[in-house]
């Protein structure tokens, strides 16, 4: 039922945020509003039978209005920053071709598979670093383009991200 | 404000010839991770010329093929992947 | 004076995903080529299409409103990029790692040893 709730929500407003704009209540014709719920439904339905026969659990946690702010301000705070960094850092070493590569590991420790996804993700996305793989224990591996430190600690790739991403995820 | 039309336009052919540079990599390799990767690059600057060219024209039209476009192109990407993980 | 803003976005997205393109021939092996496509072109894509959000937006604020789709459509489609592009990058990473393509010039791989040691 969760389940359900989750998909049929996440695709509603989807699909609302495609056709805003289209009449006047309030953005929306009433015939995009009827379509919309009758897709919404449909596509939770299957979604939520697909996500079953994969053993994916969602969680009422994805609804919470909270856990959305505290994402709007990662996203947007230290993440962007983070970004702008990895971008220039990369610039530089594209012009200068100063490069040590090199695949390190190191262990998280995040409980559910969804903040480990999250993480991977911000790290891709900063300096200097790309995950490569994950192990069953939740062991990262990780890319680093310039490695100062064959055995670092979680900070050195990451910095606060681990803390934020349990607040939004866990 | 002015039309920006030309500018846009601008935008998406300097969009193209740097596809170009990544489709030089693409015929390259020398591995197969390396053409992927190519073709991604590829794929996200096909989606942002897209929207480049749908603001030019002021069509939404546009720019839902260019969401389309970037899902598919996400899912490609991922299956390329498994295969090449397959034939590991 | 928004033609400004429009501009300085449009040209800053461009010089990443040129950064993006040329990081392909300039870095050595598939795992430092993707440091540069994925970051330069995911940041450089959404400045861009930040520049067509702004577009639409003084569009609207200038009486033609039915433009402002056009920057909640372009919104959409740079979340879109942000989100999946990571992953992408990640499932091909992972995937040459283990299609046998090795890091050139890696000073460390703790990965292959850790597949030694029955992964």
């Amino acid at each position: 039922m969760i389940a359900f709730a989750v998909f049929f929500i996440f695709s509603l407003l989807f699909y609302l945020v495609l056709t805003a704009g289209s009449g006047n209540i309030v953005f929306w014709a009433p015939e995009e509003l009827f379509f919309g719920v009758l897709f919404a439904a449909i596509t939770a339905l299957l979604a939520k039978r697909l996500f079953q026969a994969m053993g994916i659990k969602p969680t009422a946690r994805m609804l919470s209005p909270k856990r959305w702010l505290i994402f709007l301000v990662y996203a947007a705070g230290p993440f962007f920053y983070a970004m702008i960094l990895a971008n220039i850092d990369v610039a530089c070493r594209v012009i200068t071709g100063k490069i040590k590569p090199g695949i390190v590991k190191i262990s998280p420790g995040m409980k559910t598979d969804f903040s480990t996804t999250m993480l991977a993700n911000s790290i891709t996305l900063t300096p200097g670093t790309l995950s490569v793989d994950v192990d069953k224990k939740g062991n990262l591996y990780i890319h680093w383009i310039f490695v100062k430190d064959k055995q670092p600690s979680v900070a050195d790739i990451c910095g606060s991200f681990p803390k934020w991403v349990r607040r939004i995820a866990e | 404000m002015i039309p920006l039309t030309n500018e846009l336009l601008a935008c998406a052919g300097a969009l193209a010839a740097l596809m170009l540079v990544c489709l030089l990599r693409v015929a390259k390799g020398p591995t197969a991770p390396d053409r992927v990767v190519a073709a991604d690059a590829i794929n996200t600057m096909v989606v942002v010329a897209m929207v480049l060219i749908g603001g030019a024209f002021r069509e939404v039209i546009y720019i839902d093929i260019a969401i389309i476009y970037s899902m598919l192109s996400f899912a490609s990407t991922l299956f390329i992947a498994k295969h090449l993980e397959a034939n590991a | 004076m928004m033609e400004i803003v429009v501009y300085a976005l449009l040209a800053i997205g461009l010089f990443f995903q040129a950064m993006g393109a040329i990081a392909l021939h300039r870095f050595p092996d598939v795992y430092t080529r993707m440091h540069g496509t994925t970051k330069c072109t995911t940041l450089g894509s959404i400045f861009m299409c930040s520049g067509v959000v702004v577009y639409g937006a003084v569009l609207a604020f200038s009486g033609e409103a039915q433009y402002a789709i056009l920057s909640v459509h372009s919104l959409v489609a740079a979340l879109f990029l942000l989100l999946t592009n990571p992953a992408g990058a990640h499932a091909i990473a992972r995937a040459a790692h283990r299609s046998g393509v090795m890091p050139k010039l890696a000073v460390v791989d703790r990965l292959q040893e850790a597949k030694k040691d029955d992964f």
